[in-house]
């Protein structure tokens, strides 16, 4: 039976800093990056995925590549023994194949491709466009610009230092998970923050609808 | 800050100046940078010697405070802005008064690659070091590397990478390398954020630099190296 409710995700700053602990008592668990535990919500919530519980990981690991196989690791080995399967929606997100290797050995299963940029816009699609001077963003990184962006640059304390980073770039490229005139104008302000021209593309869940549907099971998808 | 606090340039002796000069490059102060730069000079520093004391000497403090967390990424820019502006200054002085040289470089970011903070860095230090550096930039395929390397006959090719999709066309440039019967005629550095020690040997790169300092750290042990070899044989 589907489970029509809506699950609230945590506020975005709590996703950032804490992530999600799991609750519910399905069989499957899911450990997320924090950045797309809306996303996951709506998902489950909309094919009635009762069975499917959510932990998600800071979403600041964003920032830190280096640091997040070794919190995966943590959180597999953390809920294990209270799930029947655990699977894993992160891609590469520069881990440079440690986080693949990490969950090979785990025996769990994560999604495909180098990050959500590909697997929102579809992993083979992301590929053939092989752009090389877009900034991308997606729905949760607009609304966290300035923690994700802005700040851990320096450019709210140093803008001059703008084109050190962005001068190569050419095109900020929003991601769009929901179609939201709000989040596409501050997208779009963005972009003219950072110097860049804008361009908005609305992928939905991508590739992350087909990741949770098979890892729901049979009747998932 | 107090009028009484502020610090006169010109009335600190050379000692006081090249420590407060680390201290500017450390807060990334440009026009404090600058001024002494000039005021070393006028009174009749080298220039070779206002760049490694005061310059390097201060931005390899930098480094390793970054290194070890102290620093983030928009202090190094910072910093190292203001020793781009006082090297600038120094730049056609150190070419007229000749200065020591370690060796070249051939350096640039690998293609589909459009990141060069970490580049910039090391070919700043590098030249800081006493290096000739050619700067490819960025997105460079494997043939802007090897005509560059016809070209000035590097002591050391340089690639740099920060994402994990275009870090492994740093092997395609050293197996081209091989295949050509050129790779033992230069020593390959590598570097970027998702690298490690493990990526460079099984990439055969003859090091894996972390940062800008170790950069410049292994290139002097690998000139070194090269000067004892040649002197042997």
């Amino acid at each position: 039976m589907f489970r029509m409710t809506t699950t609230a995700a945590p506020d975005d700053a709590t996703l950032t800093r804490d992530g999600l602990a799991p609750s519910g008592e399905g069989r499957v668990l899911v450990i997320a990056c924090g950045a797309l535990a809306r996303e996951i919500l709506d998902i489950r919530d909309a094919n009635g995925w009762a069975h499917l519980d959510l932990a998600c990981l800071p979403a600041i690991l964003h920032n830190h590549p280096e640091r997040i196989t070794g919190a995966v690791r943590e959180a597999v080995a953390k809920h294990r023994a209270e799930y029947a399967t655990i699977a894993v929606a992160y891609a590469d997100c520069g881990t440079g194949g440690q986080l693949q290797a990490a969950c090979a050995e785990l025996g769990v299963e994560m999604i495909a491709g180098p990050h959500c940029y590909a697997f929102f816009d579809g992993v083979e699609r992301f590929a053939a466009r092989d752009e090389i001077t877009a900034f991308y963003l997606t729905d949760f990184l607009v609304r966290q610009f300035d923690a994700f962006v802005w700040r851990p640059l320096g450019l709210d304390r140093h803008p001059e230092l703008r084109d050190m980073y962005f001068a190569h770039y050419e095109t900020l490229v929003y991601l769009a998970q929901t179609d939201d005139p709000d989040l596409t104008d501050k997208a779009r302000a963005q972009a003219e923050r950072l110097g860049l021209a804008f361009e908005r593309r609305l992928t939905g869940y991508g590739d992350l609808r087909d990741a949770l549907a098979g890892w729901a099971g049979p009747g998932g998808t | 800050m107090s009028d009484e606090d502020d610090i006169i340039l010109s009335e600190l002796d050379d000692e006081e100046l090249v420590l407060q000069m680390m201290d500017d490059l450390y807060d990334g102060l440009k026009p404090e940078i600058e001024e002494s730069v000039r005021i070393l000079l006028d009174r009749g520093w080298e220039p070779y010697r206002v760049l490694t004391e005061p310059l390097v000497g201060g931005m390899t403090i930098v480094g390793k405070d970054f290194r070890d967390g102290i620093l983030f990424v928009p202090e190094v820019l910072l910093a190292a802005n203001a020793m781009k502006a006082g090297m600038a200054i120094l730049k056609p002085l150190l070419v007229e008064t000749g200065a020591p040289r370690m060796g070249s470089m051939v350096i640039g970011t690998v293609k589909g690659d459009i990141h060069d903070i970490g580049k910039n860095l090391v070919s700043m230090m590098m030249e800081g070091a006493g290096f000739e550096v050619i700067d490819l930039g960025i997105n460079n395929a494997v043939e802007n590397y090897l005509n560059a390397m016809e070209q000035h006959k590097p002591d050391i090719l340089g690639m740099s990478a920060l994402l994990t999709t275009t870090m492994p066309y740093m092997k395609v440039v050293i197996d081209t390398m091989i295949a050509q019967g050129i790779r033992d005629d230069y020593i390959v550095l590598v570097g970027g954020a998702p690298l490690n020690e493990e990526f460079g040997r099984a990439i055969g790169a003859d090091a894996y630099c972390r940062d800008a300092a170790v950069a410049v750290e292994t290139a002097k042990q690998f000139i070194a190296r090269k000067h004892n070899q040649m002197a042997a044989g």
